[in-house]
């Protein structure tokens, strides 16, 4: 069975519909890249799949092994603060939030799986340093490393890249690649569509047309072969 | 002038003084890094305010026990201004400040229309720059406001992990399957407690001086959540004890005298410790 399935999904705010009709399944291990013209409702899509925003309408439905809270979310960069006074060590044990239930401490095993985190994400050596004082890159790696922390199988990345020089940019891709080769379920929002098609096994395209299929189908998508989905206008209230 | 000072801590209401002023700026100062890192630093001036105001109305009611109004109504205030920020159609600083204001003034508005005494300019006064009232606390009072105290800082110690994770990104707290909301309540109802406390101590003007230059002090001196909490007590604890104490060898007003030593404080760890970016 699919990990997520989306059905007829209705996406907006205050009432008016950005997105409509929206149905597509997201298979464990596969590597969804969303991708769309600014203000097409990307990031709401996101806010939703993760339980912050309600849809409009449809629904949305997580294979009963996906216990809540298994989800890791790396935000947008503009979400956080970049000049909050925390180690990198405090910040990745947050990621172990939702494990804590009803103890109010972090016992030694979470503490083990944010050092195992800092590892995967190759910040260890940066443990004990100001999360101000790093730089944007690295900064990226200790929100990605706090997502590990609650990710059991599905990581949710909005625009990861957004604002990185180049070299960061590739390395980051790269650690993303890396976990998605150890299982993880990857869903990101991106802008870069290049890099959405060297990496992406399936491709999302929301905007005034929709399509969910694989990079090929998406890559012979201009003949429109491949348009599952037309956008209705405004069926959904 | 330690001569002086060992006479007067023979006292006992120099001692209450300073046990109850020490526990109250304990408490602003652990919930102030978290009001600052959010950006709430005003809703404490707004949330003072409207203790004004609810005292003013439990002044000319005649209430046996102010308390039992002016602390529902500032964590109903809180709670609302909390939740305005999130998702309103007034933006949080607007409608933190007209609260404020607007409490204010009904409040002084009461006071000066429903006269109790003869002094009104005085009372007025006390209440908005604390009075000498620290010193003069009843048995009652002092046990009070140490218990809340007390229950305040307990509470923080056990909820400092998800106090954390709410301050840094509520968003993710949230996805990772915790109940922000809950927490969130929690903190809008404790900063209530804190402010009608904080009353007593240096009057409804000057109670956010408690709640945010500790914090920034603290954030001169560390980098990391945890220093900044702890420095964020000890240096609220130290510039308490000092205000005090200096205001009752120079016979200077309480609560002016405590910001004063706060402000000192956060002059020296600026320049010890370089810049704050908030």
């Amino acid at each position: 069975m699919a990990l997520i399935t989306v059905e007829n999904l209705c996406l907006g705010y205050d009432g008016r519909a950005v997105v409509n009709g929206l149905s597509f399944q997201v298979e464990e291990g596969s590597y969804v890249c969303v991708v769309g013209e600014n203000g097409s409702g990307k990031t709401t899509l996101m806010r939703t799949l993760l339980g912050l925003q309600q849809p409009l309408s449809g629904t949305i439905t997580f294979d009963s092994s996906v216990a809540s809270g298994e989800i890791g979310y790396l935000p947008q960069q503009s979400f956080i603060q970049r000049e909050f006074p925390a180690t990198v060590r405090e910040i990745v044990l947050s990621g172990c939030i939702g494990k804590l239930g009803k103890r109010f401490f972090y016992s030694s095993r979470e503490k083990q799986t944010a050092e195992d985190c800092m590892r995967r994400a190759e910040i260890e050596h940066l443990a004990e340093r100001s999360y101000k004082e790093l730089s944007r890159g690295q900064q990226q790696r200790v929100l990605m490393a706090r997502a590990l922390c609650a990710a059991g199988r599905v990581l949710v990345l909005d625009e990861p890249t957004a604002g990185l020089d180049p070299v960061f940019t590739e390395e980051l891709y790269g650690l993303i690649e890396k976990l998605n080769k150890e299982g993880m379920t990857i869903i990101m929002v991106s802008h870069d569509l290049e890099a959405a098609m060297k990496y992406a096994t399936h491709i999302l395209h929301i905007g005034d047309t929709l399509f969910y299929g694989s990079r090929d189908e998406y890559l012979e998508r201009s003949e429109g072969r491949f348009l599952l989905v037309q956008k209705e206008s405004g069926a959904c209230l | 002038m330690l001569v002086k000072l060992g006479e007067y801590l023979q006292f006992p209401f120099v001692r209450y003084a300073l046990l109850v002023g020490v526990l109250i700026s304990l408490c602003s100062s652990l919930f102030g890094v978290t009001l600052v890192l959010k950006r709430f630093s005003f809703i404490g001036d707004g949330l003072s305010h409207v203790a004004f105001g609810a005292m003013a109305v439990a002044t000319v009611m005649k209430l046996a026990d102010q308390m039992l109004l002016i602390l529902p109504v500032t964590a109903l205030a809180a709670v609302f201004l909390l939740k305005r920020d999130q998702n309103g159609k007034i933006k949080g600083d607007a409608a933190t400040a007209m609260i404020s204001v607007g409490a204010l003034a009904f409040g002084y508005l009461l006071m000066n229309r429903f006269p109790t005494s003869a002094n009104i300019a005085g009372d007025v006064c006390s209440t908005l720059f604390g009075s000498t009232s620290i010193l003069t606390l009843s048995k009652f009072d002092v046990f009070l406001s140490t218990a809340l105290s007390v229950i305040v800082i307990v509470l923080f110690v056990l909820c400092y992990n998800r106090i954390f994770s709410v301050t840094f990104d509520t968003d993710f707290a949230r996805t990772a399957g915790m109940n922000a909301d809950r927490i969130n309540l929690m903190i809008a109802v404790i900063i209530a407690v804190i402010i009608v406390l904080a009353m007593n101590l240096v009057g409804s003007l000057l109670i956010s001086a408690l709640i945010i230059f500790p914090a920034l002090s603290a954030m001169c001196l560390s980098n990391s959540f945890f220093k900044v909490t702890v420095v964020s007590s000890c240096l609220a604890v130290i510039s308490t004890l000092c205000g005090i104490l200096a205001s009752i060898l120079w016979g200077t007003p309480v609560g002016s005298t405590i910001v004063a030593a706060e402000v000192i404080v956060f002059a020296v760890c600026r320049i010890a410790g370089g810049h704050v970016h908030i």
